[in-house]
């Protein structure tokens, strides 16, 4: 009951999350979909936990935090660097990756 | 009795870390190899302090064994042998139980194989704490002596670093608790013996003897592996049980072995293979023959080698299970065993090769042979004490002698070991080296005061006593050869006119003899310490001796070598003063140290006194109390019973066999005093004769005489022992081998290699015709036109926007994710 509502939480700023990343143009927006992703996951990591009694969820989600603070610090440099070389962080102009 | 009620024995520091003495050796081994060359005395001075502090140790751990015998009896001896002086009882009929005295043991797990632990660790009772301090004590002067001798050698580091290995391996070996400890030991020596005879392995004959006595040893080694085995399979259910401890454990084997319910084909077999493996390590007949050849390496090597280590591991073994043997060979019933016999054979025909050497050193090596003989033959007729005590004393005068022809070669014969080309006339150039030497060779004999005479005159009186009269003949016959071959060598050395490099000549390096440092020096880019340059430029002719080319004949060593020389010879005049036993019946018996304090005692021990000590599962004593004094005690039929005859009682073990003692009398001591007289008598008549006056009669006898002549060459040829075994074993079981494995070699390999070659060629020409070029071309062709289309296809999908890639990601994760529910799910 608890624990479904939590889930369901997570499954909602999932949902968030991923339409941030699909639908927005600012870089900066990007990132901060994909924390909402990564913290989704954390909450469901933690929901689990709390459903099985074992502690390696809560484990887990401290792993999750950290990780994503290391790879938040590698995305701002990469739009720093983007910035800086061509004055716009949109990212709909950016198609150097195009096949 | 008084001795019960207080045997809580007492121990010590130094017991307890008996460990630390084989330890500093082998780390210092590995420090001299690391760092030897940078340092200023290039790794003698780590080898040096590591023997001596080896020798610290075992000097406390000796004293501290001392005391624990001394408590063991109640502090009624606190005063020791002082005190003992007062008592003057008839031997071992004072009715006393005196208790046995348990080794100090101090083990850890060295790994462990199912239920089977191996230790390691040490294990102090009175006969390894005795080798241990004689081994250090050997060590140090002979380390003390290679300063100089080696002096300049292009591989100076790695002598010092084996030279301590070697010392370590025996000391591992002496103190093994084990016999996985003990074959560890036993090996590091072999290897190092190895390294040491062939240390001057640039010329052939070197090597080649450091492979012979390599692989003759080898050949003793199988039967300590086998001996090992068969005892472990005999009596390994036997201390599991009573002991709760292992078959490999040595103590629990003592026990085993006298407690009346081992297999005697166990016992037998297994004694008979550990007992080749002493043949093989301590240079019995019919493996003897390494042990001359091993002259190649330096003479401290040999000296060494000879004295305190290597040769006395299969003596010490057989002294260590000695109630093995004695169960096995039926030694207290006074059966002609095995050990007895090729003892007598070795002291006999080793004795006879000596009189037709030419090397100095190699007549010091029978003589150690025949005198290793002497030990076996001790121990093969229940006379343990004698033989042990004859370790003793020979480690120091033996190591003497060798010292001394070092220092003859070294200073007075130009690098050679020639007695009939390079010496002659030396006793007034070198008066010290001779003097230790005349001391040495009297004890070697067993001349009255000097060491030799109290323990070999013991070991042939024992011999008798116990009941092998023609063996004890035997010994004596030994005893007159053995003044004699000395004598001979005496008198070539020392006295009548010099000759070659003694008579101050020069002449190159034509003698293969001549394989001392001399051509391996020259050219060696001269590493010498300050010590060794101040002495070189010193301006003293006598201390120049490094500088051999400088030398102008025969002169005095100097002092690094007559040191240790003058020690050994001092200990040569007085050891045998440790156990006088000839003299015990008028100053009493405590005298007799080595009895009190090596000689196992004698009584069973209630198993509830005996523990393992955990880890390396090896048994100690709680308590020495004799389980029940023995009713037969005192009787006249005490002799016969005891441990050894009777199996203990039930619940109890015995650790050694109670081994009678003769008593000495005045007669057999003249008998073989007045033998081995006679002996000096005629060989001097014969030297002069021979070598000095050149007497028509005997100059050229072996030229005349058919039968001298092939007595001669018999000798010469040493029995053609060595033609027998390269020539008809080792070719009658290598040649066959060789030729099967040529002809199998050549019809069956080749011609299965060939078929195979041939049928490979045939499969590839197929393989590549179809399918390689079919198939695989095909596949492959195939394959980059399917890339290709799919590539065009997927081009629009590639647009480059991240929003794009970022859809088409979390799309096909929406796919998983409900593809992964929907199969979960139903």
């Amino acid at each position: 009951m608890l624990a479904v509502n939590f889930l369901l939480l997570g499954a909602a700023l999932f949902c968030i999350g991923v339409y941030g990343v699909i639908a927005r143009r600012n870089a900066v927006m990007v990132l901060m979909s994909i924390e909402l992703i990564l913290n989704a996951v954390s909450l469901n990591f933690v929901a689990f936990a709390l459903m099985s009694g074992a502690i390696d969820g809560q484990v887990f989600a401290l792993y999750v935090i950290a990780v994503a603070a290391a790879e938040v610090g590698v995305g701002l440099a990469m739009v720093l660097m983007i910035y800086r070389n061509r004055k716009s962080i949109a990212l709909d102009e950016l198609s150097e990756m195009k096949g | 009795m008084l001795a019960a009620e207080a045997a809580q024995l007492s121990s010590g520091w130094f017991l307890e870390n008996v460990w630390l003495i084989a330890l500093i050796p082998i780390v210092s081994f590995a420090l001299i190899i690391a760092f030897g060359k940078h340092l200023p005395m290039k790794g003698s001075e780590i080898g040096l302090a590591s023997m001596f502090a080896s020798l610290v140790l075992a000097t406390g751990t000796a004293i501290q064994w001392i005391q624990r015998t001394n408590s063991a009896s109640g502090g009624e001896e606190s005063l020791g042998m002082l005190q003992a002086f007062g008592r003057s009882m008839p031997r071992a009929t004072e009715g006393e139980v005196q208790p046995f005295i348990e080794p100090v043991v101090h083990t850890w797990v060295w790994w462990s194989n199912g239920p089977l632990e191996f230790g390691i660790g040490s294990s102090a009772s009175g006969l390894s704490v005795l080798l241990l301090w004689l081994v250090a004590f050997i060590s140090l002067l002979v380390q003390v002596f290679s300063l100089d001798y080696v002096r300049g050698d292009r591989r100076y580091t790695h002598f010092f670093a084996a030279i301590t290995l070697f010392s370590g391996g025996m000391l591992v070996m002496l103190m093994a608790p084990n016999m996985v400890q003990l074959i560890l030991g036993w090996e590091i020596m072999g290897l190092c013996s190895f390294l040491l005879i062939g240390h001057w392995w640039e010329e052939e004959a070197n090597s080649r003897a450091a492979l012979k006595a390599f692989f003759t040893v080898r050949v003793g080694d199988v039967g300590l592996l086998v001996g090992t085995a068969i005892i472990f399979f005999g009596a390994n259910a036997w201390a599991v049980d009573n002991l709760d401890s292992n078959g490999f454990d040595i103590n629990a084997i003592q026990a085993w072995a006298l407690s009346g319910e081992a297999n005697s084909k166990f016992l037998l077999w297994g004694a008979i293979a550990l007992f080749i493996a002493c043949i093989g390590k301590s240079g019995q007949f019919p493996l003897h023959t390494w042990l001359p050849d091993a002259m190649a390496g330096p003479t401290p090597v040999s000296s060494l080698l000879h004295s305190s280590t290597m040769v006395v591991a299969g003596v010490f073994l057989v002294a260590q299970l000695y109630p093995v043997f004695w169960q096995a060979f039926d030694i207290g019933q006074g059966s002609l065993t095995f050990i007895a016999i090729i003892g007598a054979i070795t002291i006999i025909i080793a004795a006879l090769l000596a009189f037709v050497q030419d090397d100095i050193k190699k007549v010091l090596a029978y003589s150690t042979v025949s005198q290793l003989g002497y030990m076996m033959l001790g121990l093969g007729t229940g006379a343990w004490l004698p033989a042990v005590f004859h370790i003793f004393t020979h480690a120091f005068f033996k190591c003497c002698l060798f010292l001394c022809a070092g220092s003859v070669s070294h200073s007075g014969s130009h690098h050679s070991f020639d007695m009939k080309k390079d010496m002659g006339g030396l006793r007034k150039k070198m008066p010290i080296t001779f003097t230790a030497w005349i001391i040495s060779t009297l004890a070697l004999t067993g001349i009255f005061p000097f060491a030799g005479f109290w323990s070999k005159d013991e070991i042939i009186d024992n011999v008798g006593n116990n009941g092998y009269t023609f063996l004890m003949w035997v010994g004596l016959g030994g005893a007159v050869l053995t003044a004699a071959y000395m004598t001979r060598a005496t008198y070539l050395t020392f006295f009548g006119e010099p000759r070659g490099a003694a008579a101050g000549e020069h002449h190159g390096d034509e003698h293969a003899e001549e394989h001392e440092m001399e051509h391996i020096s020259v050219g060696a880019p001269e590493p010498r310490s300050l010590g060794a340059a101040a002495n070189a430029h010193g301006g003293d002719d006598h201390d120049a001796h490094d500088d051999h080319h400088a030398s102008d004949g025969p002169h005095e060593s100097g002092p690094l070598l007559l040191i240790p020389i003058v020690i050994l010879a001092f200990f040569a005049l007085f050891a045998g003063l440790a156990n006088p036993t000839p003299l015990a019946s008028r100053f009493g018996e405590g005298i007799e140290s080595m009895k009190k304090y090596v000689e196992p005692r004698s009584t069973p021990v209630p198993f509830e006194d005996v523990i393992a000590t955990g880890p390396g599962e090896s048994i100690m004593l709680v308590d020495g109390r004799p389980a029940a004094a023995p009713s037969s005690e005192g009787e006249e039929g005490a002799k016969k019973s005891g441990c050894g005859f009777d199996a203990p009682e039930p619940g109890t073990a015995c650790f050694f066999p109670s081994v009678s003692h003769a008593e000495p009398s005045f007669n057999k001591i003249l008998l073989s005093l007045g033998v081995v007289a006679a002996g000096y008598a005629v060989a001097i008549a014969f030297n002069i004769a021979f070598y000095g006056r050149k007497n028509k009669h005997l100059v050229g006898l072996t030229e005349r005489s058919k039968v001298m002549r092939g007595g001669f060459l018999f000798l010469k040829n040493k029995y053609y022992l060595d033609a027998l075994y390269e020539n008809v074993i080792v070719r009658a079981v290598a040649h066959p081998i060789a030729k099967g494995t040529n002809w199998f070699n050549q019809n069956v390999l080749d011609a299965t290699v060939n078929a195979a070659g041939e049928g490979a060629r045939r499969t590839g020409v197929w393989v590549y015709d179809n399918i390689d070029q079919k198939i695989v071309d095909g596949a492959v062709d195939g394959s980059g036109w399917i890339a290709e289309e799919t590539g065009h296809g997927l081009q629009s999908t590639q647009s480059g926007k991240v929003s794009q890639y970022g859809a088409l990601l979390f799309g096909a994760a929406a796919v998983g994710a409900i593809v992964l529910v929907l199969v979960n799910v139903s």
